[in-house]
């Protein structure tokens, strides 16, 4: 098939060939690198089953978590951030180029509830154990609870009945308050507006907690009606005001949230990743290359050219696919560029052999290619079932790996077998081969 | 008899079907501690990487003089006793890898946090340094365990589908061959791995399972030019065919093996920590792999040949012993 439509075999390999060298041009905007080599942060949080709020199912949850994280993290200013459900429970978020580790964990990982709660005025000693200082469940009435302050030394005793949530808030900002602290000060909803004035209207000179994840901020006396705005105190850094009244902003997470996994690649580490792997990569390629144009002379230089086309259309097509490089996945080309070339030396040793038994050039080359066809396509095809297993079965880097390793193999069966033998078929005509 | 060439330079002859028990021996103990490596996973005994274990993995640069012992020092202090902790030296400085383990991070710090803890303790224990964290890998034990339960599955299905292949695509006797020789190889790696002391990862279940599929060709090129001789020289013993055959092929296994092997030796030397295991691991894979063919794949067929032939002579034995 090959041998008779060699020219059109040559021409497609042009246009393959010019179609990836556009498609992979230039190499460092097509490429994605995965977190491995770019340096990123990796993290993967778990929704509390246990906490999720009444009528909820989990799946519910995640998906509002997903949504609240999306707008949390729009405001870390990453430029493609990863935002996902992995199995049932679990978010995964990569944060590719990200430097502040910490800064994206107290953003993400904070649950942001904020609930306003009156303070009983009733004495707390009632309730609590005389020698610990600590609730007494015996003793304490269902619509009460001990909440512990901002400072674990405070203790408040509240009622449980939830007045407002954050729900309410419109906007939130840090501010100057009294006596130069730092303050978030907030805005509410016009429905909120009317409900918190109402609310406070009836509860005039009692103390109104402000409760955020279970902890008491601040808890003021009511003066008067109030409707719309409030502050909250806690002696904030003004990093602290400010990332707070982001996370208010972006609303509370349905539950909390734990982190079960965490992966940072700093800058350096990425960078250096990149260095030794295109090292070793170009060490290893060269080592095969150079191999090949030794022990099969001008052959070997043919099946280099199809190495080299195979490396191209292997980077052309991640490329448009947008698959992600990364470390194993550099390890998985300089596997298959050991792997494809495999393919011709099983051609180039069968074409000696057939020259030896005195078998003419153009015998040779047909009887080479057609046998050893067969047990190529044999070699290779439990490669490409394991890569299919992996890439199904794993995530991250070792799906990087996988895409790799199954698509360089399978364009190898191309560039070993097409592109070698239609160069090839040009040197039917010579008497003797360098081979 | 015929001979041929080996890399161009020299012509070959070898018996390789004839020392088989030698091999079969050699094979054996290479199982025999593999075997044992997969008792010691499965109970739990084997050293686990953090991927499988749970625990975090934290690198730091650090640019300064590095005291290994105060740094031991300041971990047990702080009531961490299974650190492990190891030093390299980078371009700008030096690079620490500090291993905490699954029950040292339950017990006392959380996923997220071992950064920032690992850092000050540094700094603690090397007044005047200036400590960086490069890396974090942090895996609580509900990752972990998926992270072992995806591997296993993914080593259920690439046995069952790759024993599939090769029940459709060979006759019996040469299926069942290579397909110990490809369970023989991946076991003799996974043994070799765990004599060499190697933290058991998700990177060498990889290589490990890219060997599973690697691990057939050396062994469809001999098989394939044993069909073939077996056909042309269909008077001439099963065991010289298969001796002929090996001989013949000789060189295209040895460069196709060494083809493999090269990037993954530039790997080693050149290439990321990461990687590290996972090359090593398919470099030994490689060396057994072509081994395998030359003296498990093939003179298992050899076997299988004589035991079927001494089957069929005392059946005809036995015929004429009951004809009489």
């Amino acid at each position: 098939m090959i041998a008779q439509y060699r020219d059109f075999w040559l021409g497609l390999v042009g246009v393959l060939t010019a179609l990836a060298i556009w498609a992979v041009y230039p190499l460092d905007k097509k490429l994605n690198l995965g977190l491995d080599l770019q340096g990123g942060v990796h993290l993967v949080y778990e929704v509390k089953k246990e906490q999720l709020p009444p009528n909820t199912t989990l799946l519910d949850a995640v998906d509002r978590a997903i949504e609240i994280i999306r707008n949390r993290v729009d405001a870390l200013g990453v430029a493609e951030p990863v935002i996902q459900r992995q199995g049932e429970g679990w978010i995964v978020i990569q944060l590719p180029g990200m430097k502040d580790p910490q800064k994206a964990k107290d953003l993400i990982g904070t649950t942001a509830l904020l609930e306003f709660k009156l303070v009983s005025e009733k004495p707390m000693d009632d309730y609590t154990n005389s020698k610990t200082g600590e609730a007494d469940p015996k003793k304490m009435p269902a619509d009460l609870e001990i909440v512990p302050g901002r400072d674990p030394t405070e203790r408040y005793l509240i009622e449980k009945a939830q007045l407002m949530t954050g729900a309410a808030l419109a906007d939130a900002n840090p501010t100057t308050g009294d006596m130069a602290a730092v303050v978030v000060s907030f805005r509410m909803t016009p429905e909120g507006s009317r409900a918190f004035s109402d609310l406070t209207g009836r509860h005039i000179n009692r103390r109104l907690a402000i409760i955020l994840d279970n902890k008491v901020f601040s808890a003021p006396v009511i003066r008067s009606r109030i409707s719309g705005h409030g502050q909250i105190e806690g002696r904030f850094t003004w990093e602290e005001a400010r990332n707070l009244a982001l996370i208010l902003r972006a609303g509370a997470l349905p539950a909390p949230v734990q982190l079960i996994n965490e992966e940072v690649v700093g800058p350096s580490l990425g960078r250096d990743s990149i260095d030794r792997g295109m090292k070793s990569a170009i060490v290893g390629a060269a080592l095969v290359l150079g191999w090949m144009a030794f022990y099969y002379r001008l052959s070997g230089v043919i099946a280099d050219v199809a190495l080299v086309l195979n490396f191209l259309f292997l980077l052309a097509l991640m490329a448009i696919n947008r698959a992600t490089l990364t470390l194993p996945g550099i390890a998985g080309i300089l596997l298959t560029l050991g792997m494809s070339v495999d393919g011709n030396v099983l051609i180039f040793e069968r074409i000696r052999e057939e020259l030896r038994s005195g078998k003419t050039v153009r015998a040779a080359i047909d009887a080479g290619y057609q046998r050893a066809l067969r047990t190529i396509i044999d070699s290779h095809v439990t490669t490409l079932i394991t890569a299919g297993i992996l890439f199904y079965f794993g995530s991250g880097p070792i799906r990087g790996f996988a895409f790799t390793l199954f698509w360089g193999v399978t364009i190898s069966l191309f560039t070993a077998i097409v592109v070698s033998r239609a160069i090839f078929e040009m040197r039917k005509q010579y008497e003797s081969l360098s081979i | 008899m015929a001979h041929y060439e080996l890399l161009g330079w020299k012509k070959t002859d070898w018996d390789f079907v004839g020392k088989r028990y030698i091999a079969f021996g050699f094979s054996a103990c290479l199982l025999v501690v593999g075997a044992i490596a997969m008792v010691r996973i499965g109970t739990g005994k084997a050293k686990l990487a953090i991927d499988f274990s749970g625990g975090q993995a934290i690198q730091a640069g650090i640019e300064g003089p590095v005291d290994l012992d105060k740094v031991r020092g300041a971990f047990s202090a702080r009531g961490l006793s299974d650190v492990q902790v190891q030093q390299a030296t980078v371009q700008k400085g030096q690079r620490l890898l500090i291993k905490l383990r699954g029950a040292e991070m339950s017990s006392t710090t959380a996923v997220g946090t071992g950064g920032e803890m690992v850092r000050g303790i540094l700094v603690g224990a090397l007044p005047g340094a200036t400590v960086v964290i490069e890396g974090v890998q942090a895996v609580g034990p509900a990752v972990g365990r998926r992270l072992q339960e995806q591997a296993m599955w993914a080593v259920i299905w690439a046995i069952v589908l790759i024993m599939v292949y090769i029940w459709i695509r060979f006759e019996y006797r040469f299926g069942l061959a290579a397909a110990v020789a490809t369970l023989h190889d991946v076991i003799a790696v996974l043994g070799i791995m765990w004599l060499i002391g190697a933290d058991f990862s998700l990177l060498i279940v990889t290589a490990l399972l890219t060997l599973a599929g690697y691990s057939l060709t050396d062994t469809v090129v001999v098989y394939d030019r044993i069909r073939e001789n077996l056909r042309l020289h269909p008077a001439e013993s099963f065991e010289v065919n298969v001796n002929r055959s090996i001989n013949e092929v000789l060189s295209r296994t040895l460069v196709t093996s060494l083809m493999v092997l090269l990037p993954l030796i530039s790997l080693l030397i050149y290439g990321s920590p990461v990687t590290f295991d996972f090359s090593l691991s398919l470099s030994f894979g490689v060396i057994v792999g072509t081994y395998s063919s030359w003296y498990v794949a093939s003179p298992l067929i050899v076997e299988w040949e004589n035991y079927r032939r001494r089957r069929a002579a005392e059946a005809a034995a036995n015929r004429m012993a009951g004809r009489q």
